[in-house]
């Protein structure tokens, strides 16, 4: 936006109500002591807002999107290929941007420590990985189906197998943290993570779809998993150029 | 153009330390630089409990108010300074980021920002982020709007205090003391 200073700022649009989970989601216990009672207070988006980390370039190693060869021998379960692009909301690709991952292992268990229901450990899987996206915004991971697994939220509590996905975008108003999930999974019903999403059509864009095209033959399936960031408003000082 | 609409948010979840964490992820500067400061706190809960599962992201100016950064309209400062910390918390909910005092900004209105960084919080139990600023207790902060448009019962929340070489930053989630968090 153009300011009297001269000051001309991308500005970023509001989400859509419902786009986002509410902070206090009763389904999802854990959100009852961690999130904000006052209301929040408005940023208006400045300097530091619209800028944000430009990471990638030197923080990746050989093997790290990867995650199939991080040890000596590979690790159990369905190899998958996951790949996408980052975009904004207009359609723009985001480049040299970094992605990064996290998962469970096949059977559903994460190398962490306080991860300890029974069901083992893979020697040779870490489930963690980072990806720089290309000129196309385009990112790719080669790795294994995470498994479900139980968690202690309400009765029978089962996690829908998902990995988690961490992305920049190019403003600090981008910033975004996610889970991808996979088609058709039987407890998403179940699931207040997933459902803590209000809007039907949102909640569904987190769901990655099978890609038959993009599957390796004798070796690999593969999953399409686009994300999308904030988009930009309408650039008013483009049009005012247009004017002059 | 087509609209694509956003990817929404999900939690990190109790496991992020395995995919965010990096070794120089709290070092903005190394250590060893002119000037530089730790700020250190606690996150903690509702009950005033301390959240060992959090992860503290800052992004900030560099010290002449620079950004090393495409859409910064006055140039980008090719200084190759990476605004940028990040600091998981520990079993006691403390976190820590080594950086230097970031310049004072224009507001865009013939204004200037008091020195401020932005932060994010991340956290199982979190479905979002929260966002916040930090400002300093040492430095002139009166000519500050965002700090100004805060209830003035609430703005100390936004305001790291001395502590030692450095500054202390508590972020409380919920409660007594609760912390200015801001829609962005």
């Amino acid at each position: 936006m153009a300011t009297p200073t001269g000051l001309r700022l991308p500005r970023y649009r509001p989400d859509p109500e419902g786009t986002h989970p509410p902070m206090d989601f009763a389904g999802y216990r854990s959100t009852q002591l961690r999130h904000p009672a006052q209301p929040l207070v408005l940023l208006p988006q400045m300097l530091t807002e619209v800028t944000g980390p430009l990471l990638g370039p030197g923080r990746l190693g050989e093997h790290d999107n990867d995650l199939t060869r991080q040890h000596s021998g590979e690790p159990q379960g369905q190899r998958i290929i996951v790949t996408g692009r980052l975009l904004d909301g207009d359609g723009r690709p985001i480049r040299d941007s970094l992605v990064e991952i996290w998962q469970a292992n096949a059977g559903g268990r994460y190398r962490h420590t306080g991860d300890r229901w029974p069901s083992p450990l893979d020697p040779n899987f870490d489930g963690l990985g980072r990806a720089l996206t290309d000129g196309d915004g385009r990112y790719e991971f080669t790795t294994i189906k995470p498994g479900a697994y139980p968690w202690k939220n309400h009765d029978n509590a089962w996690r829908p197998a998902h990995i988690h996905f961490s992305v920049f975008g190019a403003a600090f108003t981008q910033r975004l943290v996610t889970q991808m999930y996979f088609p058709d999974d039987p407890l998403f019903g179940q699931d207040p993570i997933f459902n803590s999403i209000p809007d039907e059509k949102a909640r569904q864009r987190m769901i990655s779809r099978f890609d038959l095209e993009r599957t390796e033959e004798q070796w690999a399936l593969a999953f399409r998993f686009d994300i999308v960031v904030r988009g930009r408003e309408q650039s008013v000082f483009e049009d005012e150029e247009d004017e002059d | 153009m087509g609209k694509l609409g956003s990817t929404p948010s999900q939690t990190v979840g109790p496991y992020l330390s395995i995919g965010l964490p990096w070794e120089d992820g709290p070092f903005v500067v190394p250590e060893g630089t002119e000037g530089a400061v730790w700020i250190r706190g606690t996150v903690s809960d509702g009950e005033g409990a301390p959240v060992p599962d959090a992860l503290v992201e800052t992004w900030q100016a560099d010290p002449s108010g620079r950004f090393d950064h495409p859409d910064d309209p006055r140039g980008r400062a090719e200084s190759g300074f990476r605004g940028f910390g990040r600091c998981p918390t520990d079993e006691r909910g403390e976190y820590g980021i080594l950086t230097v005092l970031p310049g004072i900004l224009p507001s865009g209105d013939g204004g200037d920002q008091a020195r401020h960084i932005d932060v994010s919080v991340f956290a199982r139990g979190m479905l979002s982020r929260v966002v916040t600023r930090i400002y300093f207790e040492d430095q002139d902060n009166s000519g500050d709007a965002v700090l100004a448009s805060v209830p003035e019962g609430r703005r100390a929340t936004l305001v790291a205090a001395k502590a030692g070489n450095g500054y202390r930053f508590d972020v409380r989630l919920q409660g007594e003391g609760e912390t200015v968090f801001f829609a962005v």
